[in-house]
C-alpha cells in the first residue's frame, strides 16, 4: 500500500459533501475519477486526511448542448466527451483537444471537474475552458458561485477554490456558425503530458479574421490566452504571413517554463511552430469541408 | 472498512483499509493474480480490468469506490482450458514474450473491441461519425495504454485484428440499412 492513510466518505448529496469538506478545513480532497489524485498521493505529493467521493451525488454528469450554451457536468468523463456527436458538432475544438489526454483506460475514468480542480498546466481541458471563456459553477457550504475559467486557475496545481467548494459544472458559450478552430500539441509520446500545446478559435468577417482567441498550455505555468497573438490575427487575411506573425507574437509574449523535458528557449520556439501549423490546419479543414 | 466487490459475477465481502487500490484488492485479498501490477501509476496498462464493461487501470482507483460496479478480470473472460477467441489468437500469433503484460493486453483488447463495436472513434479515425474500421494504425492507437517491454506488438496487433475480422464474419453488419 503506497498511499498515505486517509478516511473515505461517499456522501449522497452536495450539502453533505461540502459539510464534510468544511469540517476537514482544507485537509480533505474531493475524488472523482482519481486519475491525477491517486498518482499524486502515491508519490506523496498529496496526503489528504479524508477523501470525499462524488460518485453517489446525482446531477453531476450529463452533456447538454442548448441554444445559448453547452453545459458539461463535472463528472463528465473524457470518454463521454469523445463519444458525443452533439459536442463534436457544437464545439469540435474540445474533442480534438481531449484526444490528446492520456490513454483509453484513463479516458474511461478521468473527469473534467477533476482536471480543472487539479489545474495541471499541461492539461488540455483547462486550456480549452480558458480559451473559450467558459464559466465554472461551484458549490460550497455557504452557497454557490460562478467563476470564469481563467480566474479559477491560479497557478500550477493551484486554483481559487475554497476548501469546501466542489466544481459541479462547466458552461461554454455556444459558437457562432462557421467559427474556425485550431489545436496542436507536442508531447514525447502521444498521450504523455504536453511539453507545449496551442489552441485557437476565430471567426471570418468577410475576408478578414475577427474575434481571434489564442491560448497556450504546457509551455507556461498556467493555461493562458496570448493577446499579442490575437492582435496579430484580427483584421487580417488568414494566410501564411498572418499566421507567421501570430506565431512570432505568441513566441515572444509567453514566459516559458523549464523542466527536465525542455528548456525555455525550446518551448518558446515550439509554441510558435505549433501555432503556425495549427492555424494553417484550421484553413485546410475549411477547404476540405467546402469540397 | 467493509466493502463488497462483485468480481467476475461473484459478490464477495472484504474488510479493507480505505487506501487499498482495486488492484491490490484483486491480487492480495481475492487472490486474482492474473491482473498484473506493472508501474502502479497508470502508465503501463498491465492492470487493465473491465469496470461495467469499460476498460480501466485497476491501480488508479480505490476498491472502496466500486461497491456498486461489475468488475471483470482476465480470470473472468474464459477458463484456461477453453480460451476465448482473443486468447487463442494471442497464442496463434505469439502475442507475447515474457507474458507479464498479456492479461492487461487481452482485457484491454476485449474492452477496445467493444468500444469499436459501439462506434467510438479514436484519435486516428478519419471520420468521427462513420462506422469504425479497425486496421493496424487504429489498433495501435486504441491499445496505446498497454505497454509491452518485450515489444511483442507485432503479434499483439495481428491477434487483435484477426479476432476483429472473425467477429465481423460471424456477425455481418446489416449493409442494407
Amino acid at each position: 500500500m503506497k498511499l498515505p492513510a486517509f478516511d473515505y466518505a461517499c456522501p449522497e448529496t452536495l450539502d453533505e459533501a461540502t459539510a464534510l469538506l468544511a469540517e476537514a478545513g482544507g485537509d480533505a480532497k474531493v475524488i472523482a475519477g482519481g486519475q491525477s489524485l491517486l498518482p499524486f498521493m502515491a508519490f506523496r505529493l498529496a496526503a489528504p486526511s479524508l477523501l470525499v467521493d462524488l460518485r453517489k451525488i446525482a446531477g453531476l454528469d450529463g452533456i447538454e448542448v442548448a441554444d445559448g450554451e453547452i453545459r458539461l457536468g463535472a463528472m463528465v468523463r473524457w470518454r463521454d466527451i469523445l463519444d458525443s456527436a452533439a459536442l463534436a458538432r457544437a464545439l469540435p475544438l474540445l474533442p480534438a483537444a481531449i484526444g490528446h489526454v492520456a490513454h483509453y483506460q484513463i479516458r474511461n475514468r478521468g473527469t473534467l471537474g477533476g482536471s480543472l480542480a487539479h489545474a495541471d498546466p499541461a492539461s488540455e481541458f483547462p486550456c480549452i475552458a480558458v480559451l473559450c471563456g467558459a464559466s465554472v459553477d461551484v458549490v460550497g457550504a455557504g452557497g454557490h458561485r460562478t467563476i470564469p475559467a481563467d480566474e479559477l486557475i491560479a497557478g500550477p496545481m493551484e486554483t481559487t477554490l475554497e476548501d469546501d467548494e466542489i466544481i459541479v459544472a462547466v458552461r461554454f458559450p455556444r459558437w457562432p456558425e462557421g467559427r474556425r478552430w485550431a489545436f496542436d500539441e507536442f508531447a514525447l509520446r502521444h498521450g504523455d503530458l504536453a511539453i507545449a500545446a496551442v489552441a485557437a478559435a476565430y471567426d471570418m468577417d468577410g475576408p478578414h479574421i475577427a474575434h481571434a482567441r489564442v491560448a497556450v498550455m504546457g509551455a507556461t505555468d498556467t493555461p493562458q490566452r496570448v493577446p499579442p497573438a490575437e492582435d496579430a490575427l484580427n483584421g487580417r487575411a488568414p494566410d501564411d504571413d498572418t499566421f507567421g506573425a501570430a506565431a512570432a507574437a505568441a513566441s515572444a509574449a509567453i514566459e516559458p517554463t523549464e523542466d527536465l523535458h525542455a528548456g525555455a528557449a525550446y518551448r518558446r520556439a515550439l509554441v510558435g511552430t505549433l501555432l503556425r501549423r495549427a492555424l494553417a490546419e484550421s484553413c485546410a479543414r475549411e477547404r476540405e469541408a467546402a469540397e | 472498512m467493509e466493502i463488497t466487490l462483485t468480481v467476475n459475477g461473484r459478490a464477495q465481502a472484504l474488510e479493507l483499509d480505505p487506501r487499498t487500490t482495486l488492484l491490490d484488492a484483486l491480487r492480495d485479498h481475492l487472490q486474482l493474480t492474473g491482473t498484473k501490477k506493472g508501474c502502479d501509476h497508470g502508465q503501463c496498462g498491465a492492470c487493465t480490468i473491465l469496470l461495467n464493461g469499460r476498460r480501466i487501470n485497476a491501480c488508479l482507483t480505490l476498491a472502496a469506490m466500486h461497491e456498486a460496479d461489475e468488475i471483470a478480470t482476465i480470470e473472468g473472460l474464459a477458463p484456461p482450458d477453453d480460451p476465448g477467441a482473443l486468447q487463442a489468437a494471442f497464442l496463434h500469433h505469439d502475442g507475447f514474450q515474457c507474458g507479464y503484460c498479456t492479461p492487461g493486453q487481452i482485457v484491454s483488447a476485449t474492452g477496445m473491441l467493444e468500444e469499436a463495436r459501439a462506434g467510438w472513434p479514436s484519435h486516428v479515425s478519419p471520420n468521427l461519425e462513420a462506422e469504425v474500421a479497425l486496421d493496424r494504425s487504429e489498433v495501435a492507437e486504441r491499445m496505446s495504454g498497454n505497454l509491452c517491454r518485450c515489444a511483442a506488438y507485432t503479434g499483439i496487433v495481428e491477434a487483435i485484428l484477426e479476432t476483429a475480422e472473425q467477429e465481423r464474419d460471424v456477425e455481418p453488419r446489416e449493409a442494407a440499412e
